[in-house]
């Protein structure tokens, strides 16, 4: 491992290249060639890329497959609506709210689930995903199952390509730093990890908590977007469209569940007119990658994954996937 | 008293449908430990096949069941076959979300050609009978399913107790490289239990068409969960675990209803789930064995 | 050196993918010059943005089906100002976000004008991008009364219309007519509380049927997709109401209303146009179905030519009688056709114009007039299941 210094000249040309692409974007939408239709999709696809990313995190990551991602984006979209539309604060307020609570919610869902393993904790989450939705859908503060709507748009390309980068940049820092290292010895082999002293259970607690608090921010900057938020929108096959992306990215790379992120939302955007096909391709995707690919497709990637974290200037890290 | 009793009745043919699904999920995870997320959807399709076969091939009810529990039997040994035996020395996590994928196939391939279009069971394929006793109102629609719940998991049981195949399976759910070393196939094994859970998902798909009378392509999502949840309550691998599971289930749903909420239906469901796992995750009747490393 | 060479590999891929995608790949619809909407396009384009997957699915569907046989109609008789209409259906997934964005999508390819979604959440979604790019948008089905106006700012939202009913005129018809001809003073509540439009129903049922000295001895609600009622049914039943107001749609209220006579509730049950759909005799049995009643639109019964035509249509080509859904998209689209041919222009701005100034367009569903804040004004029948037959009253 020859890379572990960091240099300045590639750290700088890192900030050139999100600054070119910053730029041009920004460009591109003022002259008005992208239009509200490609911006929407955008959007969406910055989302995608925070969802999948935090999902990689806990799943892919840690190991320990969580089914409620859906759930703490409800509690951030809520969260963040309550403080922005309901009690007038501005939007920063809002996005940090959304985030604390998600986390919040990931602490007291994680504690107790995170002793799990396995599908038991798969399907454990699965029901507190359901049960976020079900009790908002009883709060009449928000609106009950009609949700709330009137949301200003605040989620701008500027607001979005900011959380996109901090998201990934601090997912792939905190992977790449010495937590990093137990989350993986976690996925890795539990038993061997908590014979070399590694608290597992507070590990697995990280992760799901600064998970669950980027998807509090995938959930804020959606309901600034998209006008009105209902629970009904952030039900179980919610947190399945997140799954497929980071299976499909592979389980384990962040590069790959950026790409996977990109492609459905492309996929979904070309689909529009055969909506029930889309869903049939996710299916096969799931199951296909799963008998032929176990890792995801991009997954066996140390190739990117090495190169990712050298862009990043983060530290290489020698995990075979299991 | 008397409205207190009746949702007793109520929650007890809410539960032996709940009951019947939840045989063939504990079934299937007993023998190769997989949460076969498809196995609502294994059901839907026996409802469409019942409909189908009774409203084009005019065939009665017991012909469009056995013929429903027939396809479903062949569907599950199909699925097994290609989707998860690849995959049975993989994590249970890969199987699982294999499962899920299935799911979401069958779901969505059958919402495809058969449109989201609830159909609708003739009402003639199986007339209803009221009984009223003592102010209390019990259907033949409602001991017809209870019933059948319980002879199904009789049959079951004996099926795993008494038989060669049985004990082939018990063996296999126990050790299965011990088996194998036994002469057992055990990929016989997993097929003849995915056709029997199949096939037990196929009769409860009918008898919820008979029962509720509209079929939908996405209405094995939630009993689908509601019967894990129940095999989990019951102790999930055991087969009168998940009967008992399914009628507490039941009746638990049904009283949620009548003396709190109805939208808070789910949400108990699910924390009853969260707590059996926490608690007591072998279930109501399961021996706690220690986690295996 | 070669891992430097990756690492750069690595961040192009990062990078061409990502603007590759947002640059070129985006997009369904790349045929969308601005010059190919309205005039001077060679047939008119009418978006059709409808929930065809997803939990509401079969709203979607039905209403989807009628406006495909009014376009059909209109087409085969000519076509709008000498041009045929192209109807160019996507599917919002019954997601709010995808209705957003099928709009925009829609509006990229040049539409004219909007017809659905179906929900009023769903409308909701789309309506920011309708009122940018100024298209108008028929809803057919979405009852809830703040689709049409900003309930923050009182505005009208300019360019979203609809064909159906508010909630707030079904749940008071029905409030007066359990009061005044069914002579009932304690009512219970039992609707759905999945969508705005139950909700609403029993909102202002409540509101009317309190206002006119009547009572509300229970109130409960269920979810869409449910089919086990008894528990709560049997709980309305302790309570002994004179009348039961069940507003939802046919797929959860033909099974309940099946349990509930079951179970021995005999009173009157009263509902609002979700319940409109042949499954509702097929499901509960025409039975369970005497004494119910439900305001609706139209009767498929109705001897009215123009009805019938439509149910004819209508059956031969989907085998079934058709819903209110369906009816409703219908309307859409000859409302829609009526404003074009007014103005005398596919330009959607003067569609809009035209479909603000509709004086008694004659429907299936009824001869409306658009009032200032965008809703139909029209008449609200009774229908009454008698032996699985439907009656006006």
């Amino acid at each position: 491992m020859q890379d572990k210094k960091r240099t300045w000249g590639k750290f700088i040309l890192e900030v050139i290249f999100l600054v070119a692409l910053f730029t041009l974007v920004q460009y591109l939408i003022t002259v008005g060639i992208l239009n509200r239709y490609y911006q929407i999709n955008l959007t969406l696809m910055g989302i995608n890329i925070i969802l999948a990313v935090s999902l990689n995190l806990i799943n892919g990551f840690t190991g320990q497959l969580s089914l409620g991602h859906a759930g703490f984006m409800a509690i951030g979209a809520f969260a963040s609506v309550i403080m922005t539309t309901l009690l007038d604060y501005p939007f920063i307020i809002g996005i940090i709210i959304a985030m604390l609570a998600a986390a919040l919610a990931g602490f007291i869902i994680g504690v107790p689930t995170l002793r799990l393993k396995g599908d038991y904790l798969a399907i454990a989450t699965l029901g507190f995903g359901e049960i976020i939705r079900v009790v908002l859908q009883n709060i009449d503060y928000t609106g009950g199952p009609a949700g709330i709507s009137g949301i200003a748009k605040m989620t701008t390309w500027p607001v979005l390509f900011i959380a996109v980068v901090v998201t990934i940049v601090v997912i792939v820092n905190m992977i790449n730093s010495s937590y990093g290292r137990a989350i993986i010895s976690v996925r890795e082999d539990e038993v061997a990890a908590e014979v070399m002293g590694i608290n597992t259970t507070k590990y697995k607690v990280l992760a799901f908590v600064v998970g669950a608090a980027f998807a509090g921010l995938a959930g804020a900057l959606y309901a600034h977007y998209f006008y009105i938020v209902k629970p009904e929108t952030f039900n179980f096959l919610k947190s399945f469209d997140i799954l497929v992306m980071v299976v499909l990215g592979g389980l384990g790379s962040t590069t790959g569940a950026v790409i996977a992120a990109i492609f459905i939302t492309v996929l979904n955007a070309f689909l529009q007119e055969y909506a029930a096909v889309r869903m049939i391709i996710y299916a096969l995707i799931l199951i296909i990658v799963m008998i032929y690919r176990p890792q995801g497709l991009l997954g066996n990637k140390e190739l990117s994954r090495k190169s990712f974290n050298r862009i990043w200037g983060g530290k290489h890290v020698s995990s075979t996937n299991k | 008293m008397l409205e207190f009793i009746q949702q007793l009745i109520n929650g007890l043919s809410l539960g032996a449908i709940y009951a019947l699904i939840a045989l063939g999920y504990t079934m299937v995870y007993g023998i190769i430990l997989l949460i076969n997320f498809a196995h609502g959807d294994i059901m839907m399709v026996g409802a469409y096949v019942g409909f189908f076969s009774i409203s084009l091939l005019g065939s009665n009810i017991i012909v469009a069941m056995v013929f429903a529990m027939v396809t479903c039997a062949l569907l599950g040994v199909v699925i097994e076959k290609v989707a998860y035996r690849p995959l049975r020395n993989s994590t249970r996590i890969a199987a699982l979300i294999t499962a899920i994928g299935m799911s979401l196939f069958l779901e969505y391939v059958t919402l495809y050609f058969l449109t989201a279009q609830q159909r609708v069971y003739p009402a003639s394929a199986f007339p209803l009978h009221k009984y009223e006793i003592a102010g209390l109102v019990i259907s033949n629609k409602d001991i017809f399913i209870i019933v059948s719940a319980v002879i199904m998991m009789i049959i079951l049981q004996y099926i795993i107790k008494r038989t060669k195949t049985g004990k082939a399976m018990r063996a296999v759910s126990l050790d299965k490289e011990a088996a194998v070393l036994m002469g057992i196939s055990v990929d016989r094994i997993v097929s003849i239990t995915f056709a029997i859970g199949s096939a037990l998902a196929a009769a409860a798909g009918v008898m919820i068409g008979l029962y509720y009378n509209a079929i939908n392509p996405l209405m094995g999502i939630i009993p689908g969960l509601k019967a894990f949840v129940a095999a989990v309550l019951g102790g999930i691998g055991l087969i009168p675990g998940a009967m008992v599971g399914g009628f507490l289930m039941g009746i638990l749903e049904t009283l949620v209803s009548g003396y709190w909420s109805s939208m808070y239906r789910d949400a108990v469901a699910f924390g009853v789930l969260i707590l059996i796992l926490l608690i007591k995750p072998t279930g109501l009747f399961g021996k706690n064995t220690g986690e295996k490393v | 050196m070669l891992d430097k060479k990756w690492a750069k590999k690595g961040a192009l891929l990062v990078l061409v993918v990502f603007m590759l995608s947002v640059v070129v790949g985006c997009g369904g619809g790349q045929t969308s010059d601005k010059e190919s909407k309205g005039d001077g396009a060679e047939t008119i384009k009418v978006g059709i943005n409808c929930e065809l997957s997803g939990p509401v699915a079969s709203y979607g569907d039905n209403s989807r089906n009628g406006a495909l046989i009014a376009i059909d109609e209109i087409n085969k008789a000519g076509g709008v100002l000498g041009k045929q209409l192209e109807p160019l259906v996507r599917d919002c997934q019954s997601k709010t976000d995808e209705a957003m964005n099928v709009s925009a999508a829609l509006a990229d390819e040049g539409m004219v004008a909007q017809i659905g979604p179906l929900t009023s959440g769903t409308v909701e979604g789309s309506t920011s991008v309708m009122m940018e790019n100024q298209i108008p948008l028929i809803a057919p089905a979405a009852t809830a009364n703040k689709v049409t106006v900003d309930e923050k700012t009182g505005k009208v939202r300019d360019y979203i219309f609809r064909v159906c009913y508010r909630d707030s005129d079904q749940g008071v018809r029905m409030a007066d007519f359990a009061l005044n001809t069914l002579k009932v003073k304690k009512a219970a509540i039992f609707g759905s509380t999945s969508d705005d439009y139950a909700k609403g129903l029993a909102k202002y049922f409540k509101e009317e049927f309190e206002a006119k000295g009547g009572t509300i001895v229970a109130e409960e609600g269920f979810m869409n997709l449910d089919k086990e009622f008894r528990g709560t049914l049997t709980k309305i039943r302790g309570k002994n109401p004179e009348f039961i107001y069940v507003p939802g749609y046919y797929t959860e209220v033909s099974v309940l209303i099946k349990q509930a006579r079951e179970l021995g509730i005999t009173v009157p049950i009263g509902g609002g146009d979700g319940w409109d759909s042949p499954d509702m005799v097929k499901v509960a049995g025409a039975e369970a179905l005497n004494d119910t009643y439900f305001t609706n639109h139209y009767s498929v019964e109705d001897p009215n030519p123009a009805i019938q035509s439509f149910v004819k249509a209508y059956e031969a080509k989907h085998k079934k009688a058709p819903d209110s859904f369906a009816a409703l998209g219908y309307d859409a689209v000859k409302l829609l056709a009526d404003a074009i041919t007014r103005a005398g222009s596919a330009d959607p701005v003067k569609i809009k114009e035209a479909l603000e100034q509709t004086k008694d367009f004659a429907g299936i569903t009824g001869t409306m007039s658009i009032d200032e804040q965008h809703n139909p004004i029209k008449n609200i029948v009774i229908i009454e299941y008698k032996d699985g037959k439907l009656v006006s009253r």
